[in-house]
C-alpha cells in the first residue's frame, strides 16, 4: 500500500529519522497559515510547497495546462498562496502518472533544507527493499542523490552499492558505519549518516515495509542528514498487525472500479485494451491475458476471481468489466477443480439473463470437473455465449469475435 | 520413484480443524494419501476425521512418525507453523497459506537455514505425485500418472499444464508448486534440480511468471546441467509494469524481469519456450519426439 510523503515523514519522525519538516494543508489560507507556523517553529525564512499525490517526478512535472511544477519554492507568502491555489485542485502529470496526471487534494508546506552554511550540501539516494534472491532485506545507497535512480544504475552502476542485512540480527553498526563512509561522510556527518540508517532501518522492520526510498538525503550545509522526500510502500498483509498505518490508506488515490472489484474479492486491474478477461487464479489470468494478445486482441484488465466462482461473482465481474466502454467481448476462462465446471456454468447464464443487456459476445471457457456438462449448459441456454473447452478454441473464439 | 512426496509419506495437516484444513484434508485421504493426523494447539487428545489431532508438531512426529506436513493456518501464525515443523524434525513442509507478511517469511526462510528440511511455498497449491500422494490443494483427477515433471510458481496454470500434458497421451511424475510469493522456500531452480534427479522423470514443464529472476536462474543451470528436455512459459506477457498482478511476486520492476526477457534468456539455454500458454502439452510431445528421434 502506499502513502503520501507527509505520512511517511510522520512516521520516520516517530522513529527517529530526521526529515525534513513540514505541514499539510488542503486550502491556500491553510497552507499560508502552515508555512507561518513553519517559519516560527524552525526559523526557516524560504518554504517549498510539494503536492501530494502517490507518484514521483513531482519535481519535474507540471499541473495540466499550466506551467505550475508539482514542487515549488516560496519565497514569500503571497508565493505560498499563489502556488498552492495553482496546485490544490489541478492535476498533476508527471513521468510516473501517465498522461491521465493525478488531482492534487493536498500540499505539504515544508522547511527550505537548502540554506547555505559552513559546508555545501550534498545529496544522497537510499532505499530499503527485499532482495528477492538472498530473502534478506538489502539497503541501496549511492552517492549521485536527487536524481532518477533508474538513469543512475544504467548509465554508472559502479556508484550503487548494496548492503544486505541479516534478518537474525538485523542491521549492525559496522554497516553503518560502513554505509556512511561509502557515502564519503566524515566527521559530525558521519556520525549523523549512522544514526539516521540505523533509525531508517529500525523503522522499516518495525512497521512491515515493503519498500522505503528516500531521494533525496540531505547532508545540509551544517552537518544533518535528513530525509527530504520519502516515498513508503506498506506490506498489505502485515496490516493487520498496524491499524493505525492502515488508517492511512488514500482511497481517493486508487482507480475506483478497482476499489469497487477489491469489495467483492475480485483482484482487478484496468489496463487499455479491448478485450475483457475473468479467471480463476492469477497466473491463468496472466497467461489468458496473453492469449489474448496473440489471437489478435489487448487485454482490458487483469481479473482474478480466486477459488470461488459463482453467479454473483461471475455478476460482479461482468458489471466491472463492461464499465470499460472499449471492451469489443469478454473471455472467461475457468479452470475447475475443487470449483465445478456446471455450477460456473450456471452462474454464467444467471448474471447474463440477471443483467440482461450485455452487447458484447461472451467466450467462456470452462475446463476441469464436468467441463462437458457445463458446456452443454451454456451451449442450450440460447444466449450470445460462446463456449470452448480448450484453451485453443478458447483463443480461436476470440479471434473470430474481434473480425 | 518420484520427488518430495510418495506413497510412503506420513502426512501431518496443521489447522487440521479449520475450514479450509478439513475440506482439503478430506480430499487428500480420498485421494489415498497417507494422512496420519493433525495438529491444532489446544485439540491434542481428540480426533477428527478419524485421525488424532495433537497440540505441537512435535508429539505429531513422536507418535505417528509424520515426515510431510501441510500447513492450512491462518496467515499470521503461518511463518510459526512452519518453523514448529521444521523444528520437529518434518522433512517436507507444504505451506498453502496466502498473504503472510513478508517479514515473517524472511524470518521464517533463515529459520530454516541448515535445518535437514524442504519448505514448498507459501501461497502454493502444493505437490501431487499422481496415484500415490497428492499434499495440496489441487483438483487430483486432472493428474494422471507419468513421466513428466512439473514446476510452477501458479495453481490453475498447474492444472493446465497437467491437463494439456494428459491429453497428449502422457502423464506426470510429480507436480510442484513452489508458489507466488517474493520469499518462498523453494526457488524454481531447486525444483527443477530435483526433477532432473529423478528417474522417473523424462520431461520437465516449468512456468513462471513475471518478476523476478528465478525462471533465469533455472534456466541456466538447465544449459549446464541439464540432462532432459524442458518446457517452458512465462504468464504475463502482457503485464504492465509497476502494476502488481494478483500474485505479491507477480509485478515487473525493471528490464530483466519482464515476461519476454525471462523467455529470451530460457531459450539461449536451450529451453523450449512457447509463447502460448494453449501449446504446452503440443511442445513436450515434440521436445521429446526430438530426443528420441
Amino acid at each position: 500500500m502506499n502513502i503520501h510523503e507527509y505520512q511517511a515523514k510522520s512516521i520516520l519522525k516517530q522513529y527517529g529519522v530526521a526529515i525534513q519538516e513540514g505541514i499539510v494543508a488542503d486550502t491556500a489560507d491553510g497552507s499560508v497559515a502552515a508555512a507561518k507556523q513553519l517559519q516560527a517553529e524552525t526559523g526557516t525564512s524560504w518554504v517549498v510547497v510539494k503536492a501530494q499525490i502517490h507518484a514521483g517526478g513531482r519535481g519535474k512535472g507540471k499541473i495540466e495546462g499550466t506551467e505550475q511544477r508539482g514542487v515549488a519554492l516560496a519565497k514569500t507568502l503571497d508565493d505560498v498562496k499563489t502556488i498552492s491555489t495553482n496546485l490544490l485542485g489541478g492535476t498533476l502529470v508527471t513521468i510516473q502518472t501517465g498522461p491521465a496526471g493525478k488531482k492534487v487534494n493536498k500540499v505539504l508546506v515544508a522547511q527550505d533544507v537548502y540554506y547555505p552554511g559552513a559546508s555545501a550540501t550534498k545529496e544522497f539516494y537510499m532505499s530499503i527493499l527485499l532482495d528477492r534472491q538472498t530473502s534478506q532485506n538489502v539497503i541501496v545507497y549511492s552517492t549521485e542523490g536527487g536524481m532518477d535512480i533508474e538513469e543512475v544504475a544504467h548509465s554508472t552502476p559502479h556508484l550503487i552499492h548494496k548492503e544486505q542485512i541479516n534478518p537474525s540480527v538485523g542491521l549492525q553498526g559496522f554497516q553503518a558505519r560502513k554505509i556512511a563512509f561509502g557515502l564519503g561522510l566524515s566527521g559530525q556527518a558521519h556520525k549523523e549518516m549512522v544514526k539516521f540508517v540505523t533509525s531508517l532501518y529500525t523503522a522499516y522492520v518495525k512497521i512491515d515495509a515493503a519498500m522505503f526510498e528516500i531521494n533525496p538525503v540531505l547532508k545540509t550545509s551544517d552537518d544533518k542528514i535528513i530525509a527530504v522526500d520519502a516515498k513508503v510502500n506498506l506490506d498489505e498483509n502485515a496490516l493487520y498487525r498496524h491499524a493505525n498505518l492502515a488508517a492511512f490508506r488514500d482511497i481517493a488515490e486508487e482507480d475506483p472500479t478497482e476499489v469497487e472489484a477489491a469489495e467483492h474479492n475480485l483482484n482487478y486491474v484496468k489496463l487499455d485494451g479491448n478485450v475483457g478477461c475473468m479467471v480463476n487464479g492469477a497466473g491463468l489470468a496472466m497467461a489468458t491475458m496473453d492469449i489474448i494478445k496473440l489471437s489478435g486482441g489487448d487485454p482490458a484488465n487483469f481479473l482474478d476471481v480466486g477459488g470461488t466462482a459463482n453467479a454473483t461473482t461471475v455478476e460482479a465481474g461482468f458489471r466491472i468489466i463492461l464499465k470499460d466502454p472499449n471492451v469489443k467481448a469478454i473471455l472467461i476462462n475457468i479452470f475447475g477443480g475443487i470449483v465445478r465446471c456446471d455450477r460456473v456454468a450456471q452462474g454464467v447464464v444467471d448474471a447474463y439473463t440477471n443483467m440482461g443487456n450485455i452487447t458484447v459476445p461472451i467466450i467462456v471457457r470452462l475446463q476441469g470437473t464436468n467441463a462437458v456438462e457445463a458446456k452443454k449448459l451454456i451451449d442450450d441456454s440460447g444466449l450470445k455465449v460462446f463456449s470452448a473447452i480448450t484453451l485453443e478454441e478458447a483463443a480461436n473464439l476470440v479471434k473470430s469475435s474481434l473480425s | 520413484m518420484s520427488v518430495l512426496v510418495n506413497k510412503n509419506s506420513k502426512v501431518i495437516v496443521q489447522g487440521f480443524t479449520g475450514g479450509e484444513g478439513t475440506f482439503h484434508a478430506t480430499q487428500m485421504i480420498e485421494y489415498g494419501t497417507q494422512v496420519v493426523g493433525g495438529v491444532t494447539p489446544g485439540k491434542g487428545g481428540t480426533t477428527h476425521l478419524d485421525k488424532p489431532v495433537f497440540n505441537t508438531v512435535a508429539d505429531a512426529v513422536t507418535q505417528t512418525g509424520a515426515n510431510v506436513s501441510i500447513i492450512f493456518v491462518p496467515p499470521a501464525f503461518a511463518a510459526d507453523a512452519i518453523m514448529e515443523a521444521a523444528e520437529a524434525g518434518i522433512k517436507v513442509i507444504v505451506c498453502i497459506t496466502e498473504g503472510i507478511p513478508t517479514q515473517d517469511m524472511i524470518t521464517a526462510k533463515k529459520y530454516l537455514n541448515g535445518k535437514d528440511c524442504r519448505l514448498i511455498g507459501p501461497n502454493c497449491p502444493g505437490i501431487i505425485t499422481p496415484e500415490e500422494a497428492k499434499v495440496g490443494i489441487m483438483p487430483g483427477f486432472v493428474f494422471k500418472k507419468g513421466n513428466i515433471g512439473i514446476v510452477s510458481k501458479s495453481g490453475t496454470l498447474t492444472y493446465e499444464a497437467a491437463d494439456q500434458i494428459v491429453k497428449q497421451g502422457m502423464g506426470i511424475s510429480t507436480a510442484i508448486g513452489i508458489g507466488g510469493d517474493p520469499v518462498i522456500g523453494t526457488t524454481t531452480k531447486e525444483a527443477v534440480q530435483m526433477l532432473m534427479e529423478d528417474p522417473e522423470t523424462e520431461g520437465i514443464v516449468m512456468i513462471g511468471e513475471i518478476g523476478g529472476t528465478m525462471e533465469a536462474d533455472a534456466a541456466r543451470w538447465i544449459k549446464a546441467h541439464g540432462t532432459k528436455p524442458v518446457v517452458g512459459f512465462i504468464a504475463g506477457q502482457t503485464a504492465p509494469p509497476g502494476r502488481r498482478m494478483g500474485h505479491a511476486g507477480a509485478i515487473v520492476g525493471g528490464d530483466e524481469d519482464t515476461a519476454a526477457a525471462k523467455m529470451k534468456i530460457m531459450a539461449e539455454c536451450g529451453i523450449n519456450v512457447v509463447e502460448s500458454p494453449a501449446n504446452i502439452g503440443v511442445m513436450m510431445t515434440k521436445a521429446l519426439a526430438t530426443i528420441s528421434g
